[in-house]
Protein backbone atom coordinates (compact mmCIF):
# COMPACT_ATOMS: atom_id res chain seq x y z
CA UNK A 1 0.00 0.00 0.00
CA UNK A 2 1.36 3.27 -1.22
CA UNK A 3 0.84 6.35 1.42
CA UNK A 4 1.39 9.63 0.38
CA UNK A 5 0.97 13.01 2.19
CA UNK A 6 1.38 16.08 0.99
CA UNK A 7 1.81 18.86 2.59
CA UNK A 8 2.54 23.26 2.05
CA UNK A 9 4.63 24.74 4.98
CA UNK A 10 2.24 27.84 4.93
CA UNK A 11 -0.59 26.05 6.36
CA UNK A 12 -0.12 25.35 10.08
CA UNK A 13 -2.25 22.21 9.81
CA UNK A 14 0.35 19.30 8.47
CA UNK A 15 1.87 18.38 12.19
CA UNK A 16 -1.76 17.67 13.48
CA UNK A 17 -2.64 15.93 10.09
CA UNK A 18 0.16 13.74 10.07
CA UNK A 19 0.61 12.50 13.61
CA UNK A 20 -3.15 11.75 12.81
CA UNK A 21 -2.39 9.65 9.68
CA UNK A 22 0.21 7.67 11.85
CA UNK A 23 -2.15 6.60 14.65
CA UNK A 24 -4.24 5.66 12.05
CA UNK A 25 -1.34 3.44 9.60
CA UNK A 26 -0.70 1.73 13.48
CA UNK A 27 -4.16 1.24 14.47
CA UNK A 28 -5.30 -0.51 11.11
CA UNK A 29 -1.66 -2.97 11.67
CA UNK A 30 0.50 -0.90 9.31
CA UNK A 31 4.03 0.57 9.68
CA UNK A 32 3.24 4.31 10.58
CA UNK A 33 7.24 4.93 8.91
CA UNK A 34 6.21 3.91 5.60
CA UNK A 35 3.78 7.20 4.51
CA UNK A 36 5.63 9.26 2.22
CA UNK A 37 6.19 12.88 2.75
CA UNK A 38 6.13 15.72 0.60
CA UNK A 39 6.27 18.98 0.29
CA UNK A 40 4.65 21.16 -2.09
CA UNK A 41 6.14 24.74 -2.16
CA UNK A 42 4.94 26.44 -5.36
CA UNK A 43 1.99 26.96 -7.56
CA UNK A 44 3.91 25.07 -10.24
CA UNK A 45 4.36 22.25 -7.66
CA UNK A 46 0.52 22.43 -6.96
CA UNK A 47 -0.62 22.01 -10.13
CA UNK A 48 2.06 19.08 -10.90
CA UNK A 49 1.06 17.20 -8.01
CA UNK A 50 -2.78 18.46 -8.51
CA UNK A 51 -2.72 19.62 -5.17
CA UNK A 52 -5.74 21.47 -4.02
CA UNK A 53 -4.57 22.07 -0.16
CA UNK A 54 -2.89 21.39 3.03
CA UNK A 55 -2.79 18.59 3.97
CA UNK A 56 -3.71 16.07 0.81
CA UNK A 57 -3.19 12.39 1.66
CA UNK A 58 -3.54 9.83 -0.50
CA UNK A 59 -3.49 5.92 -0.44
CA UNK A 60 -2.73 3.99 -3.17
CA UNK A 61 -3.48 7.40 -5.23
CA UNK A 62 -6.67 7.71 -4.17
CA UNK A 63 -7.61 11.22 -2.00
CA UNK A 64 -9.05 10.45 1.66
CA UNK A 65 -12.09 13.14 0.28
CA UNK A 66 -12.88 13.46 -3.09
CA UNK A 67 -11.49 17.19 -4.19
CA UNK A 68 -14.43 18.05 -6.62
CA UNK A 69 -13.47 20.80 -9.14
CA UNK A 70 -11.52 22.31 -6.28
CA UNK A 71 -8.57 24.59 -7.95
CA UNK A 72 -5.05 23.50 -6.87
CA UNK A 73 -2.82 25.75 -5.25
CA UNK A 74 -1.16 26.80 -2.00
CA UNK A 75 -3.25 26.60 0.44
CA UNK A 76 -5.47 25.05 3.38
CA UNK A 77 -7.25 22.16 2.75
CA UNK A 78 -10.77 22.59 3.91
CA UNK A 79 -12.44 19.06 5.73
CA UNK A 80 -15.66 18.14 7.17
CA UNK A 81 -15.82 15.65 10.15
CA UNK A 82 -17.77 13.29 10.57
CA UNK A 83 -19.94 15.21 13.30
CA UNK A 84 -20.23 18.27 10.42
CA UNK A 85 -17.97 20.40 11.62
CA UNK A 86 -15.73 22.08 9.47
CA UNK A 87 -11.61 21.01 10.25
CA UNK A 88 -8.44 21.30 8.44
CA UNK A 89 -7.54 18.47 9.14
CA UNK A 90 -9.11 14.78 8.01
CA UNK A 91 -11.53 13.49 10.45
CA UNK A 92 -9.72 10.21 11.99
CA UNK A 93 -12.44 7.94 11.23
CA UNK A 94 -12.23 8.37 7.68
CA UNK A 95 -8.57 7.79 7.34
CA UNK A 96 -8.94 4.25 9.31
CA UNK A 97 -11.75 3.67 7.09
CA UNK A 98 -9.88 4.60 3.89
CA UNK A 99 -6.85 2.84 5.36
CA UNK A 100 -8.57 -0.13 6.04
CA UNK A 101 -10.92 0.15 2.31
CA UNK A 102 -7.45 0.06 0.82
CA UNK A 103 -5.66 -2.80 2.76
CA UNK A 104 -9.01 -4.98 1.88
CA UNK A 105 -8.84 -4.22 -1.53
CA UNK A 106 -5.20 -4.97 -1.77
CA UNK A 107 -5.66 -8.26 0.39
CA UNK A 108 -8.78 -9.22 -2.56
CA UNK A 109 -5.81 -8.88 -5.04
CA UNK A 110 -3.57 -11.25 -4.06
CA UNK B 1 1.50 48.30 12.60
CA UNK B 2 -0.77 49.03 15.65
CA UNK B 3 0.44 47.60 18.85
CA UNK B 4 -1.88 47.09 21.82
CA UNK B 5 -2.77 50.90 23.56
CA UNK B 6 -2.32 52.69 20.45
CA UNK B 7 -4.80 54.20 18.30
CA UNK B 8 -6.03 51.67 15.34
CA UNK B 9 -6.48 52.53 11.83
CA UNK B 10 -8.84 54.27 10.80
CA UNK B 11 -10.58 52.33 7.57
CA UNK B 12 -13.58 52.67 5.42
CA UNK B 13 -14.71 49.73 2.90
CA UNK B 14 -17.38 48.24 1.22
CA UNK B 15 -20.38 45.45 2.30
CA UNK B 16 -21.54 42.86 -0.10
CA UNK B 17 -24.15 45.28 -1.43
CA UNK B 18 -21.76 48.24 -1.60
CA UNK B 19 -22.21 50.08 1.27
CA UNK B 20 -19.54 51.95 3.26
CA UNK B 21 -18.76 50.55 6.89
CA UNK B 22 -15.98 51.92 9.51
CA UNK B 23 -15.36 51.60 13.15
CA UNK B 24 -17.70 54.49 14.34
CA UNK B 25 -16.81 54.73 17.92
CA UNK B 26 -18.82 52.04 19.28
CA UNK B 27 -18.33 51.01 23.00
CA UNK B 28 -16.16 48.53 21.69
CA UNK B 29 -15.86 47.15 17.91
CA UNK B 30 -14.18 43.39 16.75
CA UNK B 31 -12.60 43.92 13.43
CA UNK B 32 -11.88 41.10 12.37
CA UNK B 33 -10.02 39.43 9.10
CA UNK B 34 -11.42 36.71 7.74
CA UNK B 35 -12.11 34.60 4.50
CA UNK B 36 -14.16 32.24 2.65
CA UNK B 37 -11.84 29.16 1.70
CA UNK B 38 -9.95 28.95 5.00
CA UNK B 39 -10.56 25.96 7.48
CA UNK B 40 -9.35 28.41 10.15
CA UNK B 41 -11.59 30.98 9.31
CA UNK B 42 -14.64 28.55 8.56
CA UNK B 43 -14.20 26.57 11.57
CA UNK B 44 -14.25 29.50 13.83
CA UNK B 45 -16.84 31.65 11.70
CA UNK B 46 -20.22 30.51 14.18
CA UNK B 47 -18.06 31.04 17.61
CA UNK B 48 -17.21 34.72 16.22
CA UNK B 49 -20.89 35.52 14.82
CA UNK B 50 -22.54 34.19 18.00
CA UNK B 51 -20.28 37.05 19.46
CA UNK B 52 -21.06 39.34 17.64
CA UNK B 53 -25.22 38.80 18.14
CA UNK B 54 -24.23 38.00 21.70
CA UNK B 55 -22.72 41.51 22.74
CA UNK B 56 -24.55 43.55 20.31
CA UNK B 57 -26.88 44.79 23.24
CA UNK B 58 -24.16 46.15 24.57
CA UNK B 59 -23.79 48.13 21.82
CA UNK B 60 -20.56 46.20 19.99
CA UNK B 61 -19.89 46.37 16.62
CA UNK B 62 -18.40 43.46 14.44
CA UNK B 63 -16.76 43.83 10.76
CA UNK B 64 -15.63 41.16 9.18
CA UNK B 65 -12.85 41.95 6.16
CA UNK B 66 -11.45 39.66 3.72
CA UNK B 67 -8.76 40.95 2.68
CA UNK B 68 -7.45 37.70 0.43
CA UNK B 69 -6.49 38.03 -3.32
CA UNK B 70 -9.35 36.76 -5.05
CA UNK B 71 -7.78 36.37 -8.47
CA UNK B 72 -5.91 33.55 -6.93
CA UNK B 73 -8.26 32.02 -4.85
CA UNK B 74 -11.96 32.46 -6.57
CA UNK B 75 -13.50 31.11 -3.93
CA UNK B 76 -12.82 34.56 -2.17
CA UNK B 77 -14.40 36.92 -4.89
CA UNK B 78 -17.11 39.14 -4.00
CA UNK B 79 -19.60 37.13 -6.14
CA UNK B 80 -19.02 34.16 -3.08
CA UNK B 81 -18.31 36.59 -0.70
CA UNK B 82 -22.53 37.65 -1.05
CA UNK B 83 -23.20 34.35 -1.62
CA UNK B 84 -22.20 33.76 2.32
CA UNK B 85 -24.38 36.56 3.37
CA UNK B 86 -27.51 36.24 0.98
CA UNK B 87 -27.31 32.23 2.88
CA UNK B 88 -27.38 34.15 6.42
CA UNK B 89 -23.72 32.99 7.11
CA UNK B 90 -22.94 36.19 8.41
CA UNK B 91 -26.18 37.18 10.28
CA UNK B 92 -26.51 40.52 9.88
CA UNK B 93 -22.56 41.28 10.32
CA UNK B 94 -20.96 43.37 7.71
CA UNK B 95 -19.01 41.24 5.23
CA UNK B 96 -16.50 44.25 3.47
CA UNK B 97 -14.09 43.44 1.11
CA UNK B 98 -10.35 44.81 1.35
CA UNK B 99 -9.85 44.79 -2.05
CA UNK B 100 -6.16 46.90 -2.02
CA UNK B 101 -5.22 45.23 1.00
CA UNK B 102 -4.23 48.46 2.36
CA UNK B 103 -6.23 47.55 5.73
CA UNK B 104 -5.21 44.11 6.25
CA UNK B 105 -1.73 45.99 5.81
CA UNK B 106 -2.56 48.22 8.12
CA UNK B 107 -3.13 46.35 10.52
CA UNK B 108 -0.33 43.86 9.90
CA UNK B 109 -2.83 41.15 9.93
CA UNK B 110 -1.13 37.67 9.26
CA UNK B 111 -3.91 34.99 9.03
CA UNK B 112 -7.24 34.10 8.48
CA UNK B 113 -8.65 34.67 10.97
CA UNK B 114 -7.06 37.43 13.02
CA UNK B 115 -9.00 39.58 15.58
CA UNK B 116 -8.80 42.73 16.76
CA UNK B 117 -10.97 44.84 19.45
CA UNK B 118 -11.25 48.78 19.34
CA UNK B 119 -12.47 50.69 22.41
CA UNK B 120 -14.87 53.56 21.44
CA UNK B 121 -11.63 55.90 21.77
CA UNK B 122 -10.24 53.67 18.83
CA UNK B 123 -7.39 52.54 20.87
CA UNK B 124 -6.45 48.56 20.21
CA UNK B 125 -7.20 46.70 23.75
CA UNK B 126 -6.72 43.00 22.00
CA UNK B 127 -5.60 41.19 18.89
CA UNK B 128 -4.65 37.66 18.12
CA UNK B 129 -7.60 34.55 18.49
CA UNK B 130 -10.83 33.97 19.19
CA UNK B 131 -9.79 31.08 21.98
CA UNK B 132 -7.08 28.68 22.55
CA UNK B 133 -8.32 25.89 19.89
CA UNK B 134 -10.09 25.87 16.43
CA UNK B 135 -11.12 22.21 17.08
CA UNK B 136 -13.11 22.53 19.79
CA UNK B 137 -16.86 24.44 19.55
CA UNK B 138 -17.27 24.57 23.16
CA UNK B 139 -14.01 27.04 23.50
CA UNK B 140 -16.59 29.64 22.54
CA UNK B 141 -14.27 32.10 21.54
CA UNK B 142 -13.03 32.52 25.01
CA UNK B 143 -10.91 34.51 24.31
CA UNK B 144 -12.96 37.22 22.66
CA UNK B 145 -15.41 37.44 24.75
CA UNK B 146 -12.79 38.16 27.39
CA UNK B 147 -11.51 41.10 25.79
CA UNK B 148 -15.01 42.59 25.27
CA UNK B 149 -16.25 42.12 29.04
CA UNK B 150 -12.60 43.95 29.69
CA UNK B 151 -13.43 46.97 27.44
CA UNK B 152 -16.81 47.41 28.47
CA UNK B 153 -16.29 47.94 31.75
CA UNK B 154 -12.64 50.18 31.44
CA UNK B 155 -10.28 47.11 31.93
CA UNK B 156 -7.62 45.90 31.06
CA UNK B 157 -8.31 42.32 29.17
CA UNK B 158 -6.48 39.69 30.09
CA UNK B 159 -5.03 38.16 28.06
CA UNK B 160 -4.31 41.03 25.57
CA UNK B 161 -2.46 39.57 22.88
CA UNK B 162 -2.34 36.26 21.54
CA UNK B 163 -1.54 34.34 18.75
CA UNK B 164 -3.57 34.58 15.66
CA UNK B 165 -3.70 30.84 14.31
CA UNK B 166 -5.10 30.41 10.70
CA UNK B 167 -4.18 30.53 6.88
CA UNK B 168 -2.18 32.92 6.02
CA UNK B 169 -3.71 36.49 4.14
CA UNK B 170 -3.90 35.53 0.55
CA UNK B 171 -1.35 38.72 -0.71
CA UNK B 172 -1.00 39.67 -4.08
CA UNK B 173 1.67 38.50 -6.27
Amino acid sequence: MRVEFLFWSGCPSHPQALADLRRAMADAGLDPGEVSVREIDSEAGAEVEEFVGSPTIRIDGADVQPTGNEPTGLTCRVYRRRDGRISPTPDPADLRDALRAASATATGRS
Amino acid sequence: MPSIGERAPAFQLPDTQGSMHQPDGAPATVVVFTCNHCPYALAWHDRIIAVANDYADQGVRTLAINPNDAERYPRDSPEAMRARVDDGEFDGVPYLRDESQDVARAYDARTTPDLFVIDADGILRYRGAPDSDHDDPAQNAAWLRAALDAVLAGRVPDPQDTRPVGCSIKWRG
